[in-house]
């Protein structure tokens, strides 16, 4: 169970936070001009990867904001976290 | 009669407070302090039990929680009963009533100890191999295993006992009051670290509180004498919290831990009750310091489990710390100097020690020396290759080892004795380490597998961190101490320790017999009687990895989590494969440490709180009125009001005619409702519908489908433009708090240039929906002043109004193809307004209708429901709903998927309706649906998704998902049920008033 430092309300426990996927995925501003294959791209293909790997969180029993964090896949530790539209950190 | 085997009084037994316990329908006494396992042992009962697949007897192992064999259903027949119950860690009590599992008819006469006879029959795969085939026996096989191999009975009726949940933090967490735990909580509360101190036994002390070797001194004292001192000290200390009786179960990440603390299990039967059994400790720890020490290990040789047969350190513990002898004869049997210890131990109280056999060459040490002294005879470079003794072990056969260690030679030696202490040196408890996500590395001079790493969170220290002399345990405590505290002098520093060297090691994994190991039975596993048979089997038939041999052989696989033969199992791979240890790798050692009853993992989370559940303000009228309800999310919903015995099919029929021919009023409240704000409210609704809101007058409600970026329905409901920048949305109410989750994080994430503001409103407001031709007549009735004319007040649009003092938010809009208006009320007026409507609608006959009843009226109109008709693969246009998908909007949510391929593919499932050729059948929710009967495969063409007997129209009626249903039109299906084939037809989902004019009515 993670330790989550929430960036507007502090440490709080795993079980108020909901994980949202892979971070920094941007939802294509004109989509109406993207072949089948780029949306499926935006759409359906996520990275897995077994290491550093860019998420968001939302404070779902809290705050309710979104969030981005830097975990370690491999042995969930938490690297960073930092506000939506910050700059994810240089690794 | 039984016999006596206490031999002295000692201090943890309370020898006046005697205590009368029964052990399978048979009465023995023990004292206050005793275990289940050590009065047990004083009245020479070491049978408790038989194995679980051959049924062979077995007896008491060990003297701790890692107990694979001495398993026992406690109270039996009783709703206090448990079962798998480790017999070494029961405190007995006035009432306990214990008896042995894994027997049948009793333990003493077990007919599935045939299994033993045939066991050349019963290899490692054996329930695999042989009970798959044919797949259509295995309930008959079933049966047979479960009948002969019971793992104790779990109780019949519900738990008497209270549980409880509790969050600890602390700067400090040790797990384990040895030597090692005492110091370091000591040292780190002295330094004013808030620390909790936890250990699984009730006494303080672990294995150093009986440890006298006269060999080992710390400051001039034997380790035990000193240690008593530094416990007593203990109780003056601030900053310090201690729980005994408290097992760490599980440890994880950011050093969360979970342990059961147990507060009644060793109370008198009579003095249990309304006190909390267990406590679940869920513990945030700054530092955790693991101080698990080690668990002793058995040798691997031929016959190794009969009763009788025991860890040294536990005969050793039993006569130090309980005054129980475990044998009359004893004999030991070892690889190190600790069986020395327990054989000095047992001299020293006059219990026999007949010998101690040794598979090394020699040991110098100055405890041997003591032992041949005192006229012990040791047998070097033996080992045990057969024992004897079917219900106790009554002698043991012995040869000489060769010096290569895989065979045997000479003439064999028979020795009689009763108990045999094995020795087989120490493994470290890394449970908790790795638990904790960090890994293990072997230490090949040790033969053990120890932590890899101490961090600034957490170290091991003690033998768990593979320091098991206690001038090593002294010196690297204080260091880790210093460096994890950041501290710079602890009480450490001037300890004075002298200690008695073993140099002598020899280690092998499996030992030899002088028969081939097919002929033999080395256990490894005790519990799941895995062999070094059926592991040596498992490689030969391909089995490489560490976790699949496991699995294979289930070594590993019991509730003890093979705690004291896992070492051997991969000793005996790494052998076998040829490899080094640890270069296979390791098991997982996988939470709970010890097994956990339900009732500490629910804690008071049962009955009424075991799931939370929300009601309307309305509810007490509808309890009060006999409604039946039904769980929508965690709401409780009117389901159906049945009248004077009515069942709910007559309690419906009779609601949807009432609601169409007259009135019907319908709990609402708990549709999702989200309060919408800001300058872009209204650009943020057209990208988050599919249909446009940029034109909806101020005053004027839509309909509006939600879809999630894959084009497929996620929601619907109605939206209402309260002002210029002020709407409210209302969704499923299943779907309320996901809708809002998905707002926020578009809002957030994707379009944070937006001024929109949502609130959740949904408990705020209570609605009553009042539908029905006479709806109308009701709602003057109360609010006299509103104009409802359909120029002022038309369908689908929005009045404030009063009722009284209480302010209005009423909607005309419809779910049921009626004339009909959504009254929402703040929610503490909810009830009065709902008998209000009730008084009004009186000599209309007012029918009160619950949720069974609006599902039928709203299938009457073709209306979808969200999670009923659609499961998250339908687009609007499956749902033929083109009409809501706007054309002319650039983009919203979902839009783009609906020009897929996929999604365009015209023989897609679609929703139609289904009308069966029999009026009077009605199909089954969920019913298949094919167009050829006598195919084979027949190809499935979609399912029935609603069904109902429609009272308004006199006859079933269906909604279905069909693929390429739009063009069908007409065409005769079947629904092909387990006894009959039902004729149905394509038609038109919307059954009843397809042109809509009652909404006017
Ligand atoms: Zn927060």
């Amino acid at each position: 169970m993670f330790l989550i430092n929430c960036p507007y309300c502090g440490e709080r426990d795993q079980q108020e936070f909901k994980a949202g996927g892979e971070a920094h995925i941007e939802r294509p501003k004109q989509p109406t001009e993207l072949s089948d294959d780029e949306w499926a791209e935006y759409l359906f293909m996520r990275k897995n990867i077994k290491g550093v790997q860019f998420e968001r969180w939302n404070h779902a029993h809290g705050c309710r904001k979104w969030f981005n964090m830097v975990r370690d896949t491999s042995n969930d530790e938490i690297k960073a976290i930092y506000k939506m539209g910050e700059k994810p950190p240089s690794q | 009669m039984t016999k006596n085997l206490r031999v002295k009084s000692s201090e943890y037994i309370d020898e006046t407070n005697r205590i009368s316990f029964k052990f399978n329908g048979k009465t023995y006494h023990g004292f206050k302090g005793d275990t289940l396992a050590s009065a047990l042992l004083a009245n020479d009962v070491h049978l408790v039990g038989r194995s679980f697949k051959y049924h062979r007897p077995r007896g008491i192992m060990t003297s701790g929680s890692e107990e694979p064999n001495a398993i026992v259903q406690i109270n039996p027949g009783t709703n206090r009963t448990e079962p798998n119950v480790r017999a070494t860690e029961v405190e007995i009590y006035e009432g306990l009533d214990a008896s042995s599992q894994n027997c049948w008819p009793s333990v003493e006469f077990d007919i599935g100890g045939i299994n033993n006879f045939l066991s050349p029959f019963f290899p490692a795969g054996f329930y695999y191999k042989t009970f798959m085939w044919p797949a259509s026996f295995w309930e008959k096989y079933e049966f047979f295993i479960r009948h002969s191999a019971g793992l104790g009975k779990s109780p019949t009726s519900s738990d008497p006992d209270i549980y409880d949940h509790r969050n600890v933090h602390c700067d400090v967490l040790v797990v384990g009051a040895g030597i090692s735990g005492i110091q370091a909580a000591k040292i780190s509360a002295k330094n004013n670290f808030k620390t909790l101190l936890v250990d699984e036994k009730n006494e303080l002390g672990g294995s150093t509180i009986y440890e006298n070797n006269e060999f080992n001194k710390i400051n001039n004292k034997t380790p035990s004498e000193w240690l008593k001192k530094e416990i007593e000290e203990l109780k003056g200390i601030k900053n310090l919290e201690i729980k005994t009786r408290t097992s760490v179960a599980a440890y994880h990440q950011y050093n969360y831990l979970l342990a059961r603390e147990n507060l009644t299990d060793h109370l008198d039967a009579k003095d249990k009750t309304n006190k909390i059994r267990q406590r679940l400790l869920k513990i945030r720890a700054k530092k955790v310091i693991l101080a698990t020490g080690a668990l002793e290990r058995p040798l691997i040789f031929n016959n190794n489990d009969r009763p009788g047969i025991m860890l040294s350190s536990a005969v050793k513990k039993y006569s130090e710390f309980y005054g129980v002898a475990c044998g009359s004869k004893n004999l030991f049997f070892t690889n190190n100097d600790s069986a020395y210890e327990s054989a000095l131990s047992l001299y020293n109280k006059g219990i026999n020690v007949e010998a101690i056999i040794d598979i090394r060459e020699q040991s110098e040490s100055k405890i041997v020396k003591k032992v041949k002294e005192a006229g012990i005879k040791i047998y070097w470079s033996h080992t045990i290759v057969d024992t004897a003794g079917y219900k106790r072990l009554n002698s043991v056969s012995i040869m000489k080892l060769s010096n290569d260690g895989t065979s045997v030679t000479g003439s064999k030696i028979s020795i009689w004795c009763d108990c045999l202490g094995v020795a087989g040196g120490w493994t470290p408890a890394v449970h908790l380490y790795t638990q904790s996500g960090n890994k293990l590395k072997f230490d090949e001079e040790k033969k053990v597998f120890l932590p890899n790493q101490n961090t600034s969170e957490q170290i091991s220290v003690g033998s768990c961190g593979g320091d098991f002399k206690i001038d090593e345990i002294i010196k690297n405590l204080n260091h880790k101490l210093k460096d994890t505290l950041n501290i710079k002098e602890t009480d450490l520093d001037n300890i004075k320790v002298e200690i008695d060297q073993e140099n002598s090691k020899r280690n092998i994994w499996l030992l030899p017999s002088d028969k081939p190991l097919g002929k033999t039975k080395p256990f490894v596993d005790y519990q799941n009687d895995a062999t070094a048979k059926d592991i040596k089997l498992a490689l030969r038939e391909g089995f490489r990895s560490i976790e699949h041999v496991k699995r294979y052989t289930t070594t590993g696989m019991g509730t003890d989590q093979g705690k004291l033969g896992n070492m051997h199992a991969l000793g005996i791979i790494a052998d076998t494969a040829g490899v080094k240890m640890g270069e296979l790798g390791t098991t997982t050692f996988r939470p709970p440490y010890t097994p956990l009853t339900f009732g500490t993992i629910v804690g008071r989370n049962v009955g009424k709180f075991f799931d939370i559940f929300r009601r309307t303000p309305m509810n007490d009228w509808h309890v009060e009125n006999k409604a039946q309800f039904e769980n929508v999310g965690q709401w409780k919903r009117a389901w159906y009001y049945p009248f004077n015995g009515e069942t709910m099919h007559q309690a419906v029929q009779r609601e949807s005619k009432a609601a169409r021919e007259s009135a019907g009023i319908l709990d609402a409240s708990t549709l999702g409702k989200i309060d919408i704000q800001g300058s872009d409210a209204s650009e943020f609704l057209n990208r988050v519908y599919t249909n446009a809101w940029s034109k909806l007058a101020i005053g004027k409600c839509r309909y509006g489908l939600m879809l999630n970026e894959d084009g497929m329905v996620y929601d619907d409901g109605v939206t209402t433009r309260l002002g210029e920048n002020h709407y409210i949305m209302t969704t499923t109410t299943g779907g309320a708090a996901n809708v809002l989750g998905k707002l926020e994080d578009y809002l957030q994430t994707e379009w944070p240039e937006l001024d929109v503001y949502l609130t959740s409103v949904t408990d705020h407001y209570a609605t009553a929906s009042l539908c029905g031709p006479n709806s109308k007549k009701i709602l003057k009735k109360i609010i006299p002043d509103l104009d409802l004319s359909d120029e002022n007040f038309p369908h689908m649009s929005f009045k404030e109004a009063n009722i009284g003092n209480i302010q209005c938010r009423i909607m005309r809009i419809s779910f049921t193809g009626e004339h009909s208006y959504e009254i929402n009320v703040q929610a503490s007026y909810g009830k009065d307004l709902w008998e209000k409507c009730m008084e009004a609608g009186q000599e209309f006959n007012i029918t009160p209708y619950g949720t069974e009843t609006m599902h039928l009226l709203r299938a009457e109109k073709g209306f979808i429901i969200v999670g009923q008709d659609t499961d998250g693969t339908m687009t609007p246009i499956d749902l033929q709903m083109d009409w809501i998908v706007s054309k002319k909007k650039y983009d919203f949510i979902g839009k783009r998927s609906l020009y897929r391929s996929d999604t365009m593919r015209e023989d897609r499932k679609q929703l139609v309706g289904l009308l069966t050729d029999d009026p009077n059948i009605v199909l089954e929710e969920g019913a298949q649906i094919v167009s050829e009967l006598n195919q084979n495969p027949v190809e499935m063409l979609g399912h029935v998704t609603s069904s109902y007997f429609s009272p308004n129209l006199n006859k079933s009626i269906a909604l279905a998902v069909v693929r390429g249903g739009k063009d069908m039109m007409g065409k005769k299906l079947f629904v092909p049920m387990e006894n009959k084939n039902i004729n149905v037809t394509v038609a038109n989902p919307v059954f009843y008033d397809e042109k809509n004019e009652r909404l006017n009515a």
